[in-house]
């Protein structure tokens, strides 16, 4: 279970106070699929990345399985992370030099598996999206859709409980995105819990509940401010 | 996947730059190969010159200027024989043996070559058990005179590195490599110079000197046939450098001020010069070495980190810890040592054999000992040079790195 409790983020830009979050309080369960909705700069990244244990909030707490995860140090988030949480950019952020085998191979040598067993699980996750036929080419030699998939792939290497995915469908056309968002629901039917940041409506309602955020503050879809002081879930 | 491939699969994604990187630490290093090479052949050269050399002290007219040692002879300055008298009976310190000489030319063949005048060991033997005392009533060792008390040398040639033969009768010679080369004279040939018909007795080893330009004989029968006197050229001393430091060369222009005392440091001097030069040139290279190429590293790693930020993030998001990002960038700058480390070291070699020959005027061969060298160097700049840049890479806000986020 992920939950945040009155979490606040406050950058300081050229001397300015910024609040990227104001006061959030959510609670996702397990085998959930939520999708964070609203405009630019309402702080739906900067959830994501407090989830994933990659941004320290002001004040508040944000917790995994009970566990807060900001009373760890950052190695012990990172290997947090690379044990049961898996990350999906908007720009896919694959490594241009690999291979698309070599590159879903990263979080296998990251938690440490040999290397022909690398191999093997790399090619299954690649089969997995359809991109049997595509593995040793580099990022470069793909279309976008197909690195998507190959971010998939590599996400799911390490078979987390938690997807986090920032836009996945941001830079692809409406027939790619269609079979992404149908990928994600796929993994979400396995019982991993997903959150999902999208500028897409059609997108958004294809997740089981979905969360808005404006300048910071959790609202409902209706428009309704969630009170910060209070537990109480935001259902779509 | 592992660490090995993800560093090298980048290397080779950025070829072009990261062989500019190489290629300046491995001009570094076969300058600092190369220098080390050729000074070290150029040091041992010096150090076998003065090995060949023997003798240390020169004792000469006073009227003569010092050009070249082995040339201090070549002159028509003489000085009484009777001063090899006084240095034997004297009490200084540190003598080891005594050479007088007297040069003059004669013909042989088509050619001109100096007829050496030198006494032999057995003379000073003689001399003294007449005498019974001075220099040699101390026991011998290093600044006592040989005079006959250790076991013989049997071997004539040993003149070529001792500067003294035991016995050497009048109708006698020795003769230079080169002179037995050009004349084809071998041992146990004839041969008149000056109107006199000597025996060769030994031909004596290449030394590289003038020395082997020489005939060797007697130094009474060449006082004899060139009617020059008892008198000489110069008497060669072999002395320990510990007393020639402690004064030896000031007793014996007390004891002869007539004479003109000079030491083989002087000779070698220039060369010795040359050699500091080297040593220092080297030093100067090892030091732009580790400033500039450090600094060449320092600058391109830490701009390898700047366009990789959003590779470093991504790694980061995946579980990669600290110390991992700081690895794929100390590996990276080990790498770029080694290959900087083996080719300075392969191409300096090259160009000192090759033009050590040239420029130091000495047969250079590779060193081995100096890969080691070269490798330890070449990795140390590389990896102090990269340690806050692969530090600072290891410290990135993840976020940071997703700018577009």
């Amino acid at each position: 279970m992920l939950c945040m409790e009155d979490v606040t983020k406050t950058y300081v830009l050229r001397r300015q106070p910024v609040t990227g979050l104001d006061r959030a309080t959510i609670t996702i369960d397990k085998g959930e699929f939520v999708s964070l909705v609203g405009p630019s700069g309402s702080g739906k990244s900067t959830l994501l990345l407090m989830l994933g244990g990659m941004l320290s909030p002001t004040s508040g707490r944000v917790l995994l399985d009970g566990h807060s995860l900001y009373e760890r140090s950052a190695n012990e988030r990172a290997r947090l992370r690379q044990r049961s949480i898996g990350f999906v950019f908007q720009t896919f952020n694959l490594v241009p030099y690999l291979t698309a085998l070599e590159n879903v191979q990263v979080p296998l040598y990251l938690g440490g598996v040999r290397l022909a067993e690398q191999r093997d699980r790399a090619a299954a996750m690649l089969e997995r999206v359809g991109l049997a036929n595509r593995l040793d080419h580099k990022p470069a030699e793909l279309s976008v859709g197909q690195q998507q998939r190959v971010a998939l792939a590599r996400m799911l290497a390490n078979d987390p409980a938690v997807i986090l995915a920032d836009e996945p469908t941001g830079n692809l056309d409406p027939e790619t995105s269609a079979h992404v968002i149908g990928f994600l629901e796929e993994f979400n039917a396995e019982g991993r819990t997903i959150v999902m940041v999208t500028h897409d409506p059609r997108a958004a309602q294809r997740a089981k509940r979905v969360v808005r955020l404006v300048e910071g503050r959790l609202v409902t879809e209706g428009g309704l401010a969630i009170r910060a002081d209070s537990a109480e879930r935001v259902v779509a | 996947m592992n660490l090995t491939l993800l560093v090298w699969r980048e290397l080779l994604e950025r070829k072009a730059r990261m062989l500019t990187v190489a290629l300046g630490i491995i001009l570094g290093i076969t300058t600092l190969i190369a220098i080390r090479t050729i000074s070290f052949y150029s040091e041992k050269a010096v150090a076998r010159e003065l090995d060949s050399l023997g003798a240390n002290v020169l004792v000469l007219p006073k009227s003569v200027s010092l050009q070249d040692y082995y040339a201090a002879d070549m002159h028509d300055e003489v000085i009484p024989e009777e001063y090899v008298m006084r240095l034997t009976l004297s009490d200084l310190q540190g003598v080891d043996n005594l050479s007088p000489k007297l040069c003059v030319p004669t013909t042989l063949g088509d050619r001109t070559y100096s007829l050496t005048g030198i006494l032999p060991k057995s003379e000073f033997q003689a001399k003294a058990a007449w005498a019974g005392a001075g220099i040699f009533s101390r026991p011998f060792g290093c600044g006592a005179i040989d005079v006959g008390n250790t076991p013989p040398e049997e071997d004539k040639k040993t003149l070529a590195r001792k500067r003294v033969i035991k016995d050497l009768a009048a109708d006698e010679i020795l003769i230079g490599a080169d002179v037995a080369a050009r004349q084809k004279v071998d041992e146990g040939d004839s041969l008149t110079l000056l109107g006199k018909v000597f025996s060769v007795i030994a031909v004596l080893p290449e030394t590289g000197t003038v020395d082997d330009s020489r005939i060797f004989a007697h130094l009474h029968t060449v006082q004899e046939l060139s009617k020059a006197g008892e008198v000489v050229n110069c008497i060669e001393i072999v002395g320990c450098c510990k007393e020639i430091a402690a004064g030896l060369v000031e007793g014996v222009n007390t004891l002869l001020p007539d004479a003109k005392v000079v030491t083989v440091k002087q000779v070698v001097d220039t060369q010795i010069t040359l050699n500091r030069m080297m040593e220092r040139l080297s030093q100067i290279f090892l030091a732009i070495i580790v400033l500039v190429g450090g600094a060449g590293i320092a600058n391109a790693i830490s701009a390898n980190v700047s366009e990789r930020r959003r590779e470093i993030g991504t790694l980061m998001a995946l579980g990669a810890e600290s110390w991992l990002i700081q690895r794929i960038f100390l590996s990276k700058a080990i790498l770029l040592g080694l290959v900087g480390g083996v080719g300075g070291y392969v191409i300096g070699t090259i160009l000192a054999v090759t033009l050590g020959p040239h420029l130091a005027g000495v047969p250079v061969l590779p060193m081995s000992g100096l890969a080691v060298w070269a490798l330890v160097i070449s990795v140390g700049v590389a990896l102090a040079a990269s340690f806050i840049p692969a530090w600072r890479a290891s410290q990135l806000d993840p976020v940071a790195t997703f700018r577009e986020i």
